[in-house]
Parts: structure tokens; sequence; C-alpha cells
């Protein structure tokens, strides 16, 4: 008479290895493959980190690509620790891997020792709709697209340059995007702003905004700072961010910016217009130069008009803000070769795009400091910028 | 001579032109033949002691001057020098 189920299955579980949740914790990252047997649904409530998914189902067919040694350390999980047991036995049987042990007590064991789980972000249906052009792209895929929902992006303004790329990141699912601007809707911005709306006329600029991200993509976290960026609360507020948009007005922000930002190790993507010409680079703190390596001090007042004094293109800011949201999406998604240590400068009315190197000053006297030499007193602490600018002009 | 591009901030000093030539042998050359056509660049290129201002970035071809040879750096007949403020609008 055949043996019945339980009995197989006692029988495999006696003969093949077990190790502690211990020592798999241990050894975690030390050369040890560590598979995940179970179903899709359950890796995605959560899993030991950088273990591999390899589902039972598809062990024989997958097992390969994971553990390509037939004499590496492989060690299995499951629930409780009897499908990673059977898993064991078919890998060590039938397939002639030499070291495999099944984890006593699978993922629930795991938890109750209180050992760390990751969480994945599982993109729901909906989400796989909307998102469907980047996850056909290999270079972003579900991977990339993960990132980007679990980014997090300082705007600095929500005006000519914010307006674009707040639509573009929102649209792209920047999972939460910080806006920093105490400015309200005039008719005048509407020309290039186009996140805003006439009838949101006299609305603060930070609420509009909310509002046309909401619109376009509920995913976004919208974190509203109705304020101007100061000595006072520039460490406050780009603290935790992952990636800062530049596209403010002045360069008193953008010097404070610059230090701050460099001092948190934030890589700044950076933009400026004016008439029918911007420039961009991507200032990545310690990667490559920061805006005082391209321009140690700012110009005087007839050399730096502002748009408002002088004029600017509409579709200018569209153009450069674009390039911004490009940037971004390749930093958090690691995609591509960012724009740092290069500068663009594009020509609106020649249609002239122009690529600049920029350097690394080693003199430089804020990026050429070691972040880690500086105290934690002097973080967060400026000289007066207004008057820096004032003084250079 | 050594093709020289003017940007938007200093057209007015230039009387509109968005591209000048200018003859010389090295940088700082080109650009004093330059202040010398166009008197109103002079104050906004050099400091008073007839260096370049230190808000004045200026690039051969793709280069810095300053990681090349500063005023000193040689340039060619078909070299351009792109000179480039800071611009702050946003």
């Amino acid at each position: 008479m055949s043996p019945s189920g339980a009995e197989v299955i006692r029988q495999i579980r006696s003969q093949v290895p077990e190790v502690d949740p211990a020592e798999v914790s241990e050894h975690l990252g030390n050369g040890v493959t560590v598979i995940d047997v179970r179903e899709s649904e359950e890796w995605d409530r959560g899993h030991i980190p950088g273990a591999t998914h390899v589902p039972r189902g598809y062990l024989e067919s997958r097992i390969e690509a994971a553990a390509p040694d037939r004499d590496q350390r492989v060690v299995l999980y499951c629930a409780s620790g009897q499908r990673s047991a059977l898993a064991a036995h078919t890998l060590t049987d039938l397939l002639g891997y030499t070291d495999v042990a099944s984890m006593t007590g699978g993922i629930t064991l795991w938890k109750d020792r209180g050992y760390k789980v990751d969480v994945p972000v599982v993109l729901s249906k909906e989400q796989k709709d909307r998102y469907g052009r980047h996850l056909l792209l290999p270079e972003i895929g579900a991977e990339g697209q993960t990132k980007l929902l679990e980014s997090k992006v300082l705007l600095l303004g929500a005006g000519g340059l914010g307006s674009p790329t707040a639509l573009y990141l929102a649209a792209a699912g920047v999972g939460t995007l910080g806006i920093v601007d105490d400015d309200t809707v005039d008719l005048s911005n509407l020309q290039r702003q186009v996140i805003h709306t006439t009838d949101r006329v006299g609305v603060p600029k930070v609420d509009s905004a909310e509002q046309a991200i909401h619109a376009l993509n509920p995913d976004v976290d919208v974190v509203k700072y109705q304020t101007r960026l100061d000595a006072s609360n520039i460490m406050e507020i780009i603290e935790g961010y992952d990636v800062i948009v530049d596209g403010v007005d002045n360069f008193p922000t953008r010097y404070l910016l610059n230090d701050a930002s460099v001092r948190l190790d934030i890589p700044v993507v950076s933009a400026s217009i004016l008439g029918f010409d911007g420039q961009l680079s991507v200032f990545k703190p310690h990667d490559g130069p920061c805006y005082r390596c391209l321009y140690p001090v700012p110009p005087p007042a007839e050399l730096a008009p502002s748009c408002g004094a002088n004029g600017v293109l509409g579709v200018l800011p569209g153009t450069m803000g674009l390039l911004q949201a490009t940037e971004v999406v390749k930093l958090v998604t690691g995609a591509g070769e960012p724009l740092v240590g290069r500068l663009l400068l594009y020509e609106a009315l020649g249609a002239t795009f122009t690529e600049l190197k920029v350097r690394r000053d080693p003199e430089c006297p804020i990026c050429s400091i070691d972040p880690s030499e500086i105290a934690d007193e002097e973080m967060g602490v400026f000289p007066d910028y207004e008057a820096f600018c004032a003084a250079a002009g | 001579m050594a093709l020289i591009r003017i940007p938007p901030v200093l057209r007015a000093s230039t009387g509109g032109e968005k591209e000048v030539r200018a003859d010389g042998a090295d940088v700082g050359a080109i650009l004093h033949a330059l202040a010398a056509e166009h008197p109103d660049t002079d104050a906004q290129l050099f400091g008073p002691d007839g260096s370049l201002n230190r808000y004045v970035n200026v690039y051969l071809n793709d280069e810095d001057v300053r990681v090349l040879g500063g005023l000193e750096t040689s340039v060619g007949e078909d070299d351009v020098l792109v000179i480039l403020p800071a611009m702050a609008g946003g």
C-alpha cells in the first residue's frame, strides 16, 4: 500500500537539513542564496530582504537562474517549513544540488523572531494600466516604476519651471511631491505656468498645483510649503527628499540651496531661464561639481535681470522644465547618464543646444569639504545670502 | 578669427549681435579685441585690474578657460568662445 501524503512529507522533512532563522539572518549577504518558494501573493505580502523568489511550481525551470552553481549554499523557505522542505528535496534528489537546507518555521518564525521583512510596493491593476507605457520600457519597468512611486521629490517653486515639472513628475507617478512657493496665482503667470488656471487666479500656488496634481494622478502625495525658502527653514524642508528640482527665481536662494543640498548630499536638478535662453545641469554632491563650482559668485544686478523685468518666452520654461523632469526620472530610476558635470544651453530663437563641461573646483568652499567633517552645529548655518549677492552686485 | 557667442545680457552692448568675430592669439587678446570694438562690454568682462570678472564664465569650445590657461589660453582660428553668465530666472 502506498504511503499517505502526510507520511511522505514526514519522511522528506526528516531527511532535509534545516537551519534556524538566526543562522540565516547571520549569513544574509554572505554568499548564501536564499530562495522564497511561496506563491506570488505571499511574496508580495513580505519576504526576507535579499531573497530571490522562485515559486515551488516553477522550481525546476527557474532555479538555475537564481542559483547557477549546484555546489553553492542554498537556503529555501516558505510559510512554515513544509513546502521549502519538499523543494529542498527536489533540488537535492532530482537536480543535483549538494548544499541545500530548509529554514525552520518559515517566514512565520522569522517574523516572530523580529527579523526584518521587505514589503515591496505592488502595482495595482489600475497602476499597471496607468504606468503601462513605463512598464514596457526595459530601462524603467516595474522596478523603476516602483522606485518612482516610492520617491520623494521637492520642487522649489510652482512657477514657470515648476509647473511643467510638477505635472510630468505627477504623471510619472512620483510618490511624494513637495512644493515650496509662497506666491499666489496671478493672471500674468498663466502665459507659462501651465499647472495653474484662470479660475484659480488669487489662489496660493501650492494649493492650485495640488489641485492639478491630484486631478491628474491621485497616487501622488503632495506636501505643501507655502513659504519662502530661507536659511531658517531650508534644512528642515529639504531633508529627506531624494531629489530637489531648482526652479527658483533669484540668486540668494540658488546659493543657499546649493550649500544645504551639498551638506545633506541631495542631488539638485537645476535650470534657469531668461528671454529665449535656458540652462540646465544636475548638481550631484561629490559625484560632480556643485553650483558654486560653476558660478563661484553671482553676477551684478545689471547682468542678471529677472524674467519679470526682461521677459521670457512662455514655452521656454516648458522646454527646460521637462528636461528637468527627465533628469529627475533618470536619477530616481538609475536609467541613462544624468547631466552631471555638464551644462546644457538651449537657445530657442536659433533652436540650438550647446553642451559645456563643468569641472569640480578643488578650492570650492562648499563641496571640497567632506560633509562628515562638518559639525552638527554648523549644519543649516549660513551667511547672509541676500547681503552676499547684493555685495557682489 | 575666433567666433564669440554673446549671451543675451551682453547683446545690448554688441548692437544686438549674438555672435561676433575677433582677432587674437589667446583668450585675453580676443576678449580685449571684443571690448575695443564694443566698449560697453569692457566693464562687464574685466575688473579694474584687467582680470576677468569672477562672475563671467568663458568657455573655449566646451571647456572652461579657468581649467585651461585662463586668459593666456591659446585660441585657434576655428575655435568658439562662449561667454556665459549665470541666470536665475525660474
